[in-house]
């Protein structure tokens, strides 16, 4: 037990972002360093492994220029952490944390773990309220709940950014809360897309805190920023009583990432290059959303990721279906038929949406609503393929008319444009378009 | 036994401590975190810790225990909630919070309460190893005290009362004392006098694994699918309903809202086959993915070892776990920070021998005191992006006697349990049947092959409609595609949230049996050369 800092002058080897020192006395497993070049700023790094007296350290920062002669590594004796304060609110952090709003650092209340803890799922309330997004396709369909993890599935070229900006200006809460915040993650965000971003975090009326990592930032801090939003997250939801949503994009950057770190770490690569034990690293973010028993705030996230190749079996977008609670698939076919949002009903699914709706959450009859549209659609584009072969003369009476409603169900439900729906106004427009097709069922 | 940690990496540490054996248990450091020796090499050993490494130093002390990893077998573990290494979930909330942080080592039962218990020896009796001794009430099960040594004994004395887990219930007259627990080494599988193959049938409620591919008590399952397919929906419909005595069921890296889901309802529902809550047959082990990793690779077999326990007490014990696949990632992570040579997709070579063993636990057995209990084994396997041709779905296959693949096409089609009818198949179909002819039908077997032939045919008869178009087939092979709709939306489709979610093997036969006699009853109204459409509607009336 040290309790203070070291001062070492003795790395011994610099390769990419790994930095080895020798000699070190009583070395923490993750604890922090700070580099101290001879010139120039100092950069933070964490100890990886340690084998004797000898420590191998992980650089967050550029390693160009370092020279290890000339450099100091400072042993902090502690563990990463976030500082909080509800004075985060509003405020933009690079992913180091530090303020890139031109604002000084704020004074924290306390100081948590970016890693948190594992929440005892003994502790665990189950989600069940839910939020209207003011997306039809979303509400009526894949209603989200408080305290859920709901990826979007996007491809290159398709309007994410746009779906998520909608869900930020238009997100509520049904029922009162403690107020409502939104946490904004950006990872490997080129300058266009932040841009972007950060005109519609301007503009909302509720508050926000951003950790930003741009595409020409280190590698590393894309891996520390998701963690600072989260640990800023479960202090706003479970110590301040706020609904905290937290939207992550974009996640296979952060996958890419990972992947990166670990070869330079030469580990042993698993599909496609990416680690094994990505699973276990991308559940120790989304584990992270949840409600807990007698606490009032919620923690509810919505991770955005790109399929690479449009592939929905690409490890990124596997691995997380595998962890969150359903996924938001946006089709490239939709979106050339310039609908908006792009979102394919088939494969999208909200695992949590049965006790998030019907009667005092949503309305009484909205599951018998949502299985009608999912059936008749469903029934619909399982007869396009047919229709392609034997053509639309081909097709009995009724077949006909689920072509037809498959077509109107995604220009006038789905598709919407940049107008919010309220859950009444979403539940009518498909009560309506039932009914006009219900005898061809 | 004192030693220092020389190094760190990752969910191991190494030590210079000698006279450490190879699985032994063992503190780390100042925190006292749980580990387990996984290799000895000259004068280190490694050790595979099972909670989190962050924070801990070079130096910090290391003490072996000189037991292997146990789990603590006796009364109270029924309704239980257990992590990996079996500490109480709902203590440890009530003492250190909503977050798992430190590592305290919490009892796994409640020592003070009290169980009546009821001796079924006299004082001077011979008891042979493994032999009843006398019971305890729990709940409402007689969970019976076993003469736990090796060899036979002579009872002294008996209590009869009520009494707590951690005093003797009596004791022998070579001074011993019968207590009402014992710690068992996970690793390692309790004894029996004699394995059975199997030929009960395992009802789990769900129509189509009763009636296609029915299970059998003491045989082994899996249940593999992408994501979204209703792996986990599925394990907890057949961890609700299934016709066994005691539930062990097994959280292994999946979600935490998940367990909180799943605990609020157990908690509400009743146990089909016995007036008593569903939670008091049930024992949940749970490590979610975000908790430590070593851990979840020990807590299948926590957890099998609890199984095991309540098998030999002559019960019917079923075992799911959800998911294998988390397990075996876990056991590469592992083997990955050993610097292991891996072999398939970066697996250990001995990924599929230590399934087989694992596996092998399973069994109808006559236990040491010469009753009869099974060990049944539902696991879910989730495959990444949906591909069986993976390392632990393959391995599973060969060790296991059912295979109950999920389709992503019926998934998205809604068809829930979205279990494919022409892949999934079980070695059990055999073994059982005769249990459901004489129990329920003589028509069970002939009804069974009727219907896979049907859907079989529709299968072939879609490709022809694709082409042609439905009008271009005769109308006996539409009929028989409206009948396949029938069997699959009616019968094989069911919905877990209503009341359809169980289902007797009585309703079961006659869902199907009805299903027939409308098809045979329009079949022969079409042979009178009625057009399809008429005869439906009067098949519809008759039946």
């Amino acid at each position: 037990m040290r309790l203070s800092e070291h001062i070492y002058r003795t790395a011994s080897s610099l390769a990419g972002p790994l930095l080895f020192v020798r000699n070190v006395f009583a070395a923490k497993f993750g604890e922090i360093v700070r580099i101290v070049p001879d010139d120039g700023a100092q950069i933070l790094g964490e100890i990886l492994r340690i084998e004797g007296d000898n420590v191998l350290i992980e650089l967050y920062g550029e390693s160009r220029g370092l020279d290890i002669q000339g450099m100091s590594v400072v042993f902090t004796d502690s563990l990463m952490q976030v500082p909080l304060s509800l004075d985060l609110v509003g405020r933009v952090f690079n992913g180091s944390g530090s303020p890139i709003d031109g604002m000084d650092m704020f004074i924290p209340e306390k100081k948590m773990p970016v890693t948190g803890a594992p929440i005892n799922p003994a502790a665990r309330a189950r989600p069940e309220e839910p939020i209207e997004t003011g997306f039809s396709a979303i509400d009526g369909l894949n209603t989200l709940v408080k305290g859920q993890k709901l990826p979007i599935f996007s491809s290159a070229g398709l309007p994410a950014r746009e779906l998520v900006a909608g869900i930020l200006r238009n997100a509520r809460t049904p029922v009162a809360s403690g107020g409502f915040v939104a946490v904004f993650a950006a990872l490997g965000l080129t300058f266009h897309e932040y841009a972007f971003y950060r005109k519609v975090l301007d503009g909302m009326k509720t508050g926000f805190v951003a950790f930003v990592n741009m595409a020409n930032e280190p590698v590393m801090e894309r891996l520390l920023a998701p963690r600072f939003a989260l640990a800023t997250a479960e202090f706003l939801a479970f110590e301040k009583g706020m609904d905290v949503l937290v939207i992550i994009t974009d996640m296979t950057n952060y996958c890419d990432a990972l992947r990166e770190i670990s070869t330079a770490r030469e580990e042993l690569p698993g599909r496609r290059g990416y680690p094994g034990y990505m699973y276990s690293d991308l559940a120790s973010l989304y584990e992270r959303a949840g409600r807990i028993r007698g606490l009032n705030g919620s923690v509810t996230m919505i991770p955005v990721l790109t399929m690479p190749e449009d592939d929905i079996t690409h490890p990124i977008p596997d691995l997380t279906g595998y962890i969150t609670e359903g996924q938001i698939v946006l089709s490239r076919e939709m979106h050339q038929h310039a609908l908006f949002p792009p979102m394919d009903a088939l494969p999208s699914l909200s695992r949590l949406m049965q006790k998030g709706i019907g009667e005092g959450r949503t309305r009484k009859d909205h599951r018998t609503v949502a299985n009608a549209l999912y059936k008749y659609y469903a029934r619909g584009r399982d007869l396009r393929r047919l229709e392609a072969i034997v053509g639309r003369e081909g097709m009995t009476k009724g077949d006909t008319q689920m072509l037809d409603f498959a077509e109107a169900f995604e220009k006038e439900f789905v598709h919407q444009g940049d107008a919010r729906r309220g859950m009444e106004e979403t539940l009518d427009i498909g009560i309506a378009l039932a009914e006009r097709f219900r005898t061809g069922a | 036994m004192t030693g220092r940690i020389l190094g760190i990496s990752g969910p191991t540490v190494s030590t210079g401590l000698k006279g450490l054996k190879l699985y032994e248990r063992v503190y780390v450091g100042h925190a006292l975190l749980t580990g387990e020796v996984v290799r000895l090499h000259e004068d280190k050993a490694v050790i595979q810790v099972y909670e989190d490494t962050r924070g801990l130093a070079i130096g910090e002390p290391i003490q072996g225990v000189g037991l292997p990893l146990t789990v603590r077998l006796s009364a109270g573990l029924l309704s239980g909630m257990f992590d990996g290494l079996q500490r109480p979930l709902e203590k440890m909330r009530s003492e250190m919070g909503p977050y798992i942080t430190t590592s305290r080592e919490i009892a796994a039962v409640d020592t003070m309460k009290k169980w009546r218990f009821h001796p079924l020896r006299k004082p001077g009796e011979e008891v042979g190893p493994g032999e009843d001794i006398g019971y305890l009430e729990e709940d409402s099960f007689r969970h019976y005290i076993m003469n736990k040594t090796s060899a036979r004994q002579k009872v002294s004395w008996l209590a009869d009362g009520d009494i707590s887990v951690n005093d003797p219930l009596g004791g022998f007259e070579n001074g011993g004392e019968i207590m009402g627990h014992i710690n068992w080494p996970v690793r390692g599988a309790r004894p029996y006098r004699n394995k059975h193959a199997p030929s009960l049938p395992l009802v789990t409620g769900q129509r189509s694994i009763d009636f296609l591919f029915p299970l059998a008590k003491g045989g082994t399952a899996i249940l593999p699918g992408g994501f979204g397919t209703g792996k986990t929906i599925l394990e907890q419909a057949v961890a609700k309903f299934a016709d066994v005595d005691i539930v062990v069921y097994t959280g292994c890296g999946e979600r935490g809202n998940e367990m909180a889901e799943m605990i609020d309802e157990f908690l509400s529902l009743k146990d089909p086959w016995r007036d008593r809550p569903l939670t008091a047959r049930t024992i949940l082990v749970v490590n979610t993915s975000n908790m430590p990793v070593a851990a979840r690779e020990a807590s299948i077999y926590t957890a099998v070892t609890m199984a095991e326990y309540y098998r030999d007490m002559g019960y019917h014990v079923l075992f799911l776990a959800d998911s294998l696949s988390r397990w075996a990632e876990a056991l590469r992570e592992i083997s990955s920070s050993l610097e292991e040579m891996p072999g398939e997709e970066g697996y250990p070579t001995y990924l599929s021998s230590r399934l087989s063993s694992f596996i092998e636990r399973a069994g109808v057995v006559e236990t040491l005191s010469g009753k009869v209990g099974s060990l049944s084994m539902v696991l879910s396997v989730s495959p990444p992006g949906g591909d069986f041709t993976e390392p632990v779905t393959q391995a599973c296959l060969r060790a296991t006697g059912s295979f109950l693949m999920l389709d992503t096409s019926l998934a998205y089609r809604r068809h829930f349990p979205a279990i494919n009818w022409s892949q999934s198949y079980s070695l059990y179909a055999r073994d059982v049947a005769d249990h459901f002819e004489t129990q329920f039908s003589s028509e069970w077997t002939r009804l069974q092959s009727w219907c896979r032939e049907l859907l079989q045919k529709e299968e072939s008869l879609r490709e022809v409609a694709e082409i042609l178009g439905a009008e271009g087939l005769q109308d006996a092979d539409r009929l028989l595609m409206h009948v396949a709709e029938m069997i699959r939306a009616d019968f094989l489709c069911q919905n877990s949230f209503t009341e359809d979610a169980f289902s007797t093997p009585e309703q079961t036969f006659e869902n199907i049996r009805g299903i027939r006699s409308f098809h045979d009853q329009a079949d022969a109204i079409l042979k009178r050369g009625v057009a399809l459409e008429e005869a439906l509607r009067r098949a519809r009336e008759t039946v």
